[in-house]
């Protein structure tokens, strides 16, 4: 099974690197981005065939893990 | 003093803080690798120094937060004993969930290598009793994650218990934006948890205890725990 795990920081969490992308993408004149913010993606592949048990181990790792949830959000989400 | 300093792979700054450990105490500390699960009997002092563990992958600190000495180093804290922080061992203190809140990129998006001014809020801890409330010192920082910031309640709690120890200050003491290079909410360098026995702080104190570092402002808060342990005893 595949899988992935997308974290983003929170809303009201300062971005410095989220900003300085976007003001990056302006510098480039590509219209229209109202705001960035930069996050990670993790693909994971899993053994094994149970989805529920898959999701279970993967919210797991994210809470012990992937995010740090002081900060940020994740999102499970197994892929097939 | 009976101090250990952590060594976690990434980690630079361990001989600078076993040189002054060992300039101010007058003895050795032992240097302990991150994959132990034991600190050795009657360990007074746990240090966690500066460094890139893991080279800052996932998060700073993140990897070496579940590294297997740190639950040796939980029991220690329960038990009421001393752990110190320094730069990345601040963030790998947070991400261990031994101190609240997270370091964060800082501000300005520039890694910052140069001497702060930190005013001391409080004398009246075992990591600050070397120094006078209120008393400003001068100290390096080398940092590109040290944007200290909690949730609201957080900080309300840390403030409202007198837990922030240090703060980025102008040299006559004033707290002034100009002088947060990175920042922090309230201008935080340095936390202490709940109880009293763990101190996080961004700014390294052991680069400034000798004449020829241009200063020896960083001596006060090892001798202080020094002197602590010395009377506890």
């Amino acid at each position: 099974m595949k899988a992935r795990i997308t974290v983003t920081l929170r809303a009201g969490i300062l971005d410095p690197q989220g900003r300085a992308i976007e003001g990056a993408l302006r510098s480039l004149g590509i219209a229209g981005v109202a705001s960035v913010r930069q996050g990670k993606v993790f693909d994971i592949e899993l053994e094994g065939t149970d989805r529920g048990a898959a999701e279970a181990a993967l919210k797991d790792a994210a809470d012990k893990l992937l995010a740090n949830t002081v900060i940020e959000n994740y999102r499970v989400e197994v892929v097939g | 003093m009976k101090a250990v300093v952590l060594v976690f792979p990434g980690i630079n700054r361990e001989r600078d803080m076993a040189r002054t450990l060992e300039l101010v105490a007058g003895a050795k500390p032992a240097m302990v690798w991150h994959a132990e699960r034991e600190l050795p009997a009657g360990t007074d002092l746990v240090v966690l120094p500066g460094g890139f563990s893991y080279g800052d992958y996932l998060r700073c600190g993140a990897i070496a937060a579940r590294a297997p000495i740190m639950e040796a180093v939980r029991r220690h804290a329960e038990c009421g004993r001393l752990v110190l922080g320094v730069c990345n061992g601040f963030q790998i203190l947070c991400e261990a969930g031994l101190l609240p809140g997270v370091l964060m990129r800082n501000a300005m998006l520039k890694f910052i290598c140069r001497d702060v001014y930190l005013r001391v809020e409080r004398s009246d801890t075992p990591f600050t009793r070397g120094y006078n409330a209120g008393q400003v010192i001068r100290v390096p920082v080398a940092h590109g994650e040290g944007n200290y910031i909690a949730d609201g309640a957080t900080i309300a709690r840390l403030e409202g218990e007198g837990r922030v120890l240090f703060r980025y200050a102008s040299p006559d003491g004033m707290i002034d934006p100009n002088w947060n290079h990175n920042g922090a909410i309230n201008a935080i360098a340095g936390i202490l948890n709940a109880r009293g026995n763990v101190l996080g702080m961004m700014p390294h104190p052991e680069n400034h205890v000798e004449a020829a570092m241009g200063s020896t402002d960083g001596r006060g808060l090892f001798a202080g725990l020094v002197d602590h342990l010395e009377r506890a005893a």
